[in-house]
């Protein structure tokens, strides 16, 4: 390292930081789908579907989570309907 | 029996194989008994990083479909009598594996070594799931860099979910193993630290083995670079074996030795 890229490093973030911060949303992201059973997705398509048929939702709009506690398992399905 | 240990990463060109070699050489070397397979069906190199390609005969394929027998086709390490090698096949059947095969050859195996290294492929197919299914430990080889650190949490998923151990309700040991590590890009933020690998998959650490010309060195000679001990990461391949075997002892080579101020002045 010289003098002139001690100088530059100064002025914009460490990539390396850069580099943590995007690892750490996208493996969060990925260990949250992994820990779903295997049919979630579709199951999530297939329930949009149905909503559909009724009112007009984007896949953003609905949320399915799969909750397991002790001796239960919650399926938690949140749909937000446009105004 | 034998504890099966798998190196694995998901991403390749990490260094599995180079770890692989020196790892199972560090162990034989330690007196225990030792295989390493090469599970790179169609993509061997462990020979070639071994130094022992000329002596393929048979191999884990051929010992699968009971064309030879193990004692054919298990090569002796030329440098440590207690080290053997069982070749990858060259045949493109990536179904050459079979678990029942794969589980046969490893029972075989079982019977008369202490440790079982399996070299695994790049890649989340067969060879790399059959690599990884019997395992006790797993030896996460991993870059500091952003791909690889994505490809060995994928493979962890992978581990906890779709290996023996997993499936049989049962904790597989997994180590992370960081190579190519360069402390002074590390210094200067451009580098992921050990730390940060360390944060974001969140198993123990086994070593970091400091990136050096002595690896290339090795390859080019057939020789694991653990027989290197003048060099850093020999060295740190050294500490990783001793490591496994649970010893406690102080990571090396993961900060920077300081040049001198001229020439850090001139960038030399």
């Amino acid at each position: 390292m010289s003098i002139f890229n001690y100088f530059l490093n100064k002025r914009q973030p460490a990539s390396a930081s850069v580099a943590k911060e995007r690892l750490q949303i996208l493996v969060a992201h990925e260990r949250s789908r992994r820990s779903q059973p295997d049919y979630m997705e579709k199951m999530q398509l297939e329930i949009l579907e149905v909503i559909r048929k009724y009112v007009e939702v984007d896949q953003e709009q609905v949320n399915i989570r799969l909750d397991n506690s002790d001796d239960c398992s919650i399926l938690e399905l949140n749909v937000t309907l446009p105004d | 029996m034998a504890k099966i240990i798998v190196v694995t990463s998901g991403k390749g060109g990490v260094g599995k194989t180079t770890s692989s070699a020196s790892i199972g050489t560090g162990l034989a070397s330690r007196g225990f008994k030792t295989v390493i397979i090469d599970f790179d069906v169609g993509l061997r190199n462990l020979d070639l990083i071994m130094g022992c390609e000329r002596r393929v005969v048979y191999d884990f394929v051929n010992v699968i479909n009971t064309e030879a027998s193990l004692n054919q086709a298990l090569i002796r390490d030329k440098r440590i009598p207690t080290l053997s090698i069982l070749p990858a096949s060259q045949t493109r059947d990536k179904e050459a594996l079979t678990r029942e095969g794969v589980q046969n050859v490893l029972d075989q195996l079982s019977k008369t070594f202490d440790y079982i290294v399996c070299d695994s492929p790049a890649g989340i197919e067969r060879g790399a799931q059959m690599a990884l299914y019997f395992a006790d430990i797993a030896i996460v080889v991993t870059n500091p860099e952003v791909s690889s650190v994505r490809d060995s949490d994928r493979i962890l998923g992978i581990l906890q979910s779709k290996s023996r151990r997993a499936e049989k309700g049962e904790i597989i040991e997994e180590h992370l193993l960081l190579t190519r590590y360069n402390p002074q890009r590390v210094a200067i933020g451009e580098m992921l630290s050990v730390e940060d690998v360390k944060d974001i998959l969140a198993i123990p650490l086994l070593g970091v083995i400091p990136e050096s010309e002595a690896v290339l060195k090795a390859s080019n000679q057939g020789t694991p670079v653990i027989h290197d001990q003048e060099s850093t990461s020999g060295m740190a391949y050294d500490d990783a074996v001793r490591r496994l075997l649970g010893e406690d002892i102080p990571h090396r080579f993961v900060d920077i030795t300081r040049k001198n101020f001229f020439k850090r002045l001139i960038g030399a």
